[in-house]
C-alpha cells in the first residue's frame, strides 16, 4: 500500500537532484540563525493575554479561585447555556452553582449530541499572552477535541500561571504527541468581500475565564 | 504536457497575456482584487511591523527551509518513521495520478462515497476532486471560499480569499440556487449579509462534518522528529475534518517537512502575520499519528512530489520550494493587483505562481506556464513581503533566461518582447506602468524598513545568447528603455 518503488524512485530523484550538496554535509551544518527573539511580550504578562484575548472579540473575566463556581454559573446563565458539555476531569466544586443539565463524555458522546448541546466549559493547558492564545491539548478538563469544536459556545477557565508570555515558550511547552489546538478567538472567516463574521464553524463564542493564582 | 502535471496548469489555459487580457475588462473583478490586495497589505505590514525581530525570524524561516531542501530525502525517511511509529500511515506519491489514486482506494476500502475537505492546494493541483467524482465520490469543499467557489463551477482567484472575484449578491444567489442540490438548502429569506451567508454555510456544511466518515486534508508543516503534522485555519471547517471523521488522509507536498517540532516555533510567527495579517489566526491544529479515543483512529499521510524533486535540481529555482503559501506576495504585486489570480492560469497564482509553475510542470513543457515567468516588472515588492526570503524576482529573470533557452529554434519573440507584451497588457499605458512600478517599489521600501531592502544577488545575466545584464532592482521599464536602445 505504501508504494515502496514509488518511494525509491522519489529518493533517488530528490539525491540526484541534489547533486551539488557536497555527501560529507550534514543537515546541521547548514546554518540556522536563531538569534530572534524568545519574547515579545515585556511588563505584565497576564494584562496582556486579557487585551489580546479581548482584541479578537473573546470575553476574558479575572475572577479570584473562590468566585470561579458562581462566575461560571453567571455566565453560562447570561449566555443561556441548559445544557453543557464537561469534559472528563473538570473540577466537579466548580459547577457546584450551575443548575443546568450536564452531557459528560462517558461513554462518548455521538456528534449529533454534541452539536445539540447549548455550550462546553473547559480547562487549557497554556495561554499565550502576544497572541492572545489559548492551548488546549486534551489533558483533564479538557476532553477530546471534538468537545470543544462542537458546541457553539466554549467557556475556558486558564489559570494565571498557566499563561506563557509568546510562542517559542508555548511550543517548548507542549508535548508532540498530544492532540493541540491552539484557540485564537472565536473562528473567523473574511471570505465575503473582507467583512470579517465570527463564527463559521468553530464555537462562535469564546468566552475566557481567568483564575489569579494567588 | 505530459498527462500528471495537467492540474498544476488548468487545461487549455490561454497565455498570460490573453488571459490577463480579459481579466482587466472585468470591471468588478479589478475593483474587488483592488480593495482586498490594498486591505490586506495594509493590515500586515502593521502585523509585522508589531514584531522588532520580524528580519531575524525571516531570515531563521530561510534558513530552515534551506536546510530541508538540502536534505530533504533524509527528513522524509525521518517524517515517515516519526509517523507510522505514531500509529500512521504514510504513502508516497510520484505524480497526481498516484496520489489521487492512492486516495480512491482508501475511500473506497471506507465503503465511502463522500468526503469532506479542507482547504489545499496540494489536492487542487492533483486535481482530487475531479478524479473523486469520476470514481463516483463527492468531494465538499468546507472553507467558506471554497464552498463559494465549487458551488458556483469556478476557479479560485487568490490563495487566500479564492471567492474574492465574487460580491456579496452573486453569492447569495449561488447558495439559493446551488445549496440545495447538495445537501442542506440555503433558508428561504437569504440575504447577502455576510454574517447571514456565513450561518447559511454553517449549516449547509454542518450537517455534512457529522456524518463524514473520510476527510482530506493538506498541511502546513509537518516535523520529522516528531511526526507531528499542522494545519493553520480560521473558519474551524479544519477542526471539523481533522476531528469528526473516522479516517484521515493528509495529502501534502514533499517540500512541508521540517526538521523538528521546535521549528514551529518560527513558522507560527511568520505564517499568520504574512497571511491573513493577524498576531495568531483562529486555529492551529497539530495531530501526531493517532490518538485513542480523540479524532480520527485511521491518519493516512501521502508524501507528493509531483515535480517538486525536479524543481529542487535547479539551484536558482530551488527555494520556490520554501513557500509557505502565505500570498503576502500576490498583495503586494501590481501585476496581479490588476489581473487577478486566475489570468495566472494555474492553481499557483501571482508572484509565487510565476516561478513554481512553470518550474513544477517543467521549463518548455507549457506554453502557458512558460509565459508566467513573463508576467512581472521585477519591482521586488514580493521579495520584501516574503515571509521566507524567497528571491522571487531575481529567479523570474533566471526563469525567463531558461524559457528562452527551451525554445531555441523556434520563432519565439525575444524575452523583452514577452515581458513588454505582458506588461503593456497589464498596465495598458506606459504611464499607468510607471506608477504602479513606483507603488510597488514605495511599497517594498515600507515593507523592508526595518533592514528588510532587497539587495540584488550577485550580478545576474540575462543569457549567455543576450548580454543584456539585468539588474533585478532595475525597474521594468528602465531595463526596458535601455535594453531597448541597444
Ligand atoms: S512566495 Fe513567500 S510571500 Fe509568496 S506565498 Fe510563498 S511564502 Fe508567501
Amino acid at each position: 500500500m505504501t508504494g515502496s518503488a514509488a518511494k525509491d524512485r522519489i529518493l533517488a530523484d530528490i539525491r540526484s537532484a541534489l547533486h551539488d550538496v557536497p555527501r560529507a554535509e550534514r543537515a546541521e551544518d547548514v546554518a540556522v540563525t536563531r538569534d530572534y527573539l524568545d519574547s515579545h511580550a515585556t511588563g505584565d504578562v497576564v494584562g496582556l493575554f486579557v487585551e489580546r484575548v479581548r482584541d479578537y472579540r473573546a470575553t476574558v473575566t479575572r475572577v479570584p479561585e473562590a468566585e470561579v463556581p458562581a462566575e461560571i454559573a453567571r455566565i453560562l446563565a447570561e449566555r443561556g447555556v441548559r445544557n453543557l458539555v464537561v469534559p472528563p476531569g473538570f473540577p466537579r466544586e466548580w459547577l457546584t452553582a450551575y443548575d443546568g443539565s450536564r452531557l459528560t463524555d462517558d461513554p462518548p458522546l455521538t456528534a449529533a449530541e454534541l452539536d445539540a448541546s447549548d455550550g462546553v466549559v473547559t480547562l487549557a493547558a497554556r495561554g499565550v499572552a502576544l497572541t492572545g492564545t489559548i492551548v488546549l491539548d486534551a489533558g483533564p478538563g479538557q476532553g477530546r477535541r471534538a468537545l470543544s469544536l462542537v458546541p457553539d459556545l466554549h467557556l475556558c477557565v486558564v489559570r494565571t500561571s498557566q499563561v506563557l508570555p509568546d510562542v517559542p515558550a508555548a511550543v517548548r511547552a507542549l508535548v508532540p504527541d498530544r492532540p493541540t489546538t491552539f484557540i485564537s478567538g472565536p473562528s473567523a472567516t473574511s471570505d465575503i468581500e473582507l467583512d470579517r463574521v465570527e463564527g463559521v464553524h468553530g464555537p462562535r463564542t469564546l468566552d475566557v475565564l481567568l483564575v489569579v493564582d494567588s | 504536457m505530459s498527462d500528471e502535471k495537467v492540474n498544476v496548469v488548468w487545461l487549455g489555459s490561454p497565455t498570460f497575456p490573453n488571459a490577463a487580457h480579459d481579466a482587466l475588462r472585468d470591471g468588478q473583478l479589478r475593483r474587488n482584487l483592488k480593495h482586498a490586495t490594498t486591505t490586506i497589505r495594509d493590515k500586515r505590514l502593521r502585523a509585522v511591523a508589531e514584531l522588532d525581530d520580524w528580519e531575524t525570524l525571516r531570515l531563521a524561516g530561510s534558513q530552515i527551509k534551506d536546510r530541508v531542501m538540502r536534505h530533504l530525502d533524509e527528513y522524509l525517511l525521518r517524517l515517515e518513521a516519526s509517523v507510522t511509529a505514531a500509529g500512521g500511515v504514510v504513502h508516497w506519491a510520484e505524480d497526481a495520478d498516484a496520489a489521487n489514486r492512492i486516495v480512491i482506494e482508501l475511500v473506497r476500502a471506507k465503503g465511502a462515497d463522500e468526503v469532506v475537505k479542507i482547504k489545499s492546494m496540494a489536492t487542487q493541483e492533483i486535481g482530487l476532486n475531479e478524479a473523486l467524482a469520476a470514481d463516483g465520490v463527492t468531494a465538499t469543499e468546507t472553507d467558506l471560499a471554497e464552498l463559494i467557489v465549487q458551488l458556483a463551477g469556478d476557479r479560485p482567484s487568490h490563495i487566500l480569499v479564492p471567492a474574492i472575484h465574487r460580491n456579496r449578491t452573486e453569492i447569495r444567489d449561488i447558495f439559493r440556487r446551488e445549496m440545495g442540490k447538495y445537501g442542506v438548502a440555503a433558508p428561504d429569506d437569504l440575504t447577502d449579509e455576510p454574517r447571514v451567508l456565513a450561518e447559511a454555510a454553517r449549516l449547509h456544511l454542518r450537517e455534512k462534518f457529522l456524518r463524514a466518515k473520510v476527510a482530506v486534508s493538506g498541511a502546513n508543516f509537518a516535523c520529522a522528529d516528531t511526526g507531528t503534522v499542522a494545519v493553520v485555519e480560521s473558519e474551524g471547517n479544519g477542526r471539523m475534518c481533522l476531528t469528526l471523521p473516522e479516517t484521515l488522509i493528509t495529502v501534502m507536498g514533499i517540500e512541508k517537512v521540517l526538521p523538528a517540532f521546535a521549528d514551529l516555533e518560527v513558522f507560527l510567527q511568520l505564517l499568520p502575520r504574512s497571511s491573513t495579517a493577524e498576531r495568531m489566526n483562529p486555529y492551529t491544529s497539530l495531530w501526531t499519528g493517532v490518538t485513542p479515543g480523540d479524532g480520527p483512529q485511521e491518519f493516512h499521510l501521502i508524501l507528493l512530489d509531483n515535480g517538486r524533486s525536479a524543481t529542487l535540481a535547479d539551484r536558482q529555482g530551488r527555494s520556490a520550494l520554501h513557500c509557505i503559501r502565505c500570498s503576502a506576495c500576490l498583495n503586494v504585486c501590481p501585476v496581479y493587483e490588476r489581473t487577478g489570480g486566475r489570468s495566472y492560469g494555474s492553481v499557483y497564482p501571482g508572484p509565487i505562481g510565476a516561478v513554481l509553475t512553470p518550474q513544477l510542470v517543467g521549463v518548455g513543457t507549457s506554453k502557458h506556464a512558460d509565459s508566467l515567468p513573463f508576467a512581472s516588472t521585477l519591482c521586488g515588492a514580493c521579495y520584501d513581503a516574503c515571509p521566507v526570503r524567497i528571491d522571487i524576482p531575481e529567479m523570474l529573470v533566471h526563469l525567463r533566461a531558461k524559457v528562452v533557452d527551451a525554445h531555441r529554434g523556434e520563432k519565439l519573440p525575444a524575452p523583452e518582447a514577452l515581458a513588454m507584451k505582458a506588461a503593456r497588457v497589464v498596465f495598458g499605458s506606459p504611464r499607468r506602468l510607471a506608477v504602479a512600478e513606483r507603488l510597488g517599489a514605495l511599497g517594498g521600501r515600507i515593507a523592508g524598513i526595518r533592514g528588510g531592502r532587497w539587495l540584488p544577488g550577485p550580478a545576474k545575466k540575462w543569457t549567455a545568447a543576450r548580454d543584456v545584464p539585468v539588474p533585478p532592482r532595475e525597474s521594468f521599464r528602465t531595463w526596458w528603455r535601455k535594453a531597448g536602445r541597444r
